[in-house]
């Protein structure tokens, strides 16, 4: 029945954002949602490339809040991908790039999915809380953070 | 072979240094090291400041134990491989960290069956014998590297729906 209803809607176009390290192990994870999608990854690490061939893979400059000026570049990186690619959703395992790519891409109308690295086992992490403001869903993998900041728990990675 | 990680960004000289100490000791055991930054000199261990991805998970897949601080990115690539991993969490009170999420990402970490926690470099030496020791009785498999089903379901509901803020 889910084949079916694929069949019949349109392509959707996904774009993929994570950061290099745990936040970039953690969307591979997701592969198999992206089966039947026009899968677009953007990531840090060009050597992502081989891991998800031949998915197109986008690269943008490793950033976080302590580097503002590769956070400024970053930001237009992602504004730069997200536009190439027009993507109808975009998932994001963090982090900071992650963030940023849903704020772009909501303005042009994609729906947007966080999901908070399962390291943050007590509290959202700073990208979560500020996805928290634009994104259409944030879910946490940990109940326990779920139920105290308001984000949604509907699984885990592992 | 016994492999390390501290990740690529702050330094963590004291488990790299408890490391190269316990090499020293047992010469016949080779351990490689991806050492991130880092002022201190290592004569016992093969120390390699940063790898790409694909020689970063050649190095998990042929080791006998992992070691490393308690970084998401190490601790799923060992579990998908189902390798033994002895995880040191950094400190924030010993400036290896900005904060000591590590460590509540070690409490949680440890009821996984295949994961022990240390904290101090006599605990990391008994936990390397010990793990030497099962990973001798090659038991372990790998988790098969996906994510929980439901969090898979709550994910392509949300991309092949069509409206706003349901996953």
């Amino acid at each position: 029945m889910l084949t079916l209803s694929r069949s019949n809607s349109p392509r959707r176009r996904v774009l993929a954002v994570a950061s290099g390290g745990g936040h970039w192990v953690q969307l591979m994870r997701l592969r198999p949602v992206f089966e039947g999608t026009d899968i677009h990854y953007a990531t840090v690490d060009p050597s992502a490339r081989a891991m998800v061939a031949p998915a197109t893979v986008h690269l943008y400059p490793d950033a976080n809040k302590d580097t503002l000026l590769r956070m400024v570049l970053a930001a237009l990186a992602l504004a730069v991908i997200v536009i190439r690619v027009r993507p109808h959703v975009v998932i994001s395992t963090g982090a900071a790039g992650g963030y940023l790519a849903i704020r772009i891409a909501r303005l042009l109308g994609a729906r947007t999915v966080f999901i908070d690295s399962i390291a943050n086992t007590r509290q959202l992490s700073v990208s979560g809380r500020l996805a928290q403001r634009v994104a259409d869903v944030v879910l946490s993998q940990w109940p326990g953070v779920a139920a105290a900041t308001g984000a949604e728990y509907r699984g885990a990675v592992l | 072979m016994i492999f390390a990680t501290v990740g690529t960004q702050l330094p963590f000289d004291r488990l790299l240094l408890a490391l190269d100490t316990w090499a020293g000791l047992h010469p016949k055991v080779p351990v490689v090291a991806q050492t991130g930054q880092t002022s201190a000199r290592y004569s016992h261990l093969t120390a390699i400041p940063q790898m790409d991805q694909d020689r970063f998970a050649d190095h998990v897949s042929k080791a006998r134990v992992i070691v490393a601080h308690a970084g998401m990115g190490t601790i799923l690539t060992a579990l998908e491989l189902g390798k033994p991993l002895i995880l040191m969490p950094r400190r924030a009170d010993f400036s290896e960290h900005r904060n000591d999420h590590q460590r509540d990402t070690a409490a949680e970490m440890a009821r996984l069956s295949t994961v022990t926690v240390v904290e101090d470099s006599a605990s990391l030496c008994s936990a390397l014998m010990l793990a030497l020791d099962q990973a001798s009785a090659p038991t372990l498999k790998g988790d098969g590297g996906v994510a929980s089903a439901s969090l898979l379901d709550a994910l392509r509901g949300f991309i092949w729906s069509g409206e706003r803020g349901r996953a």
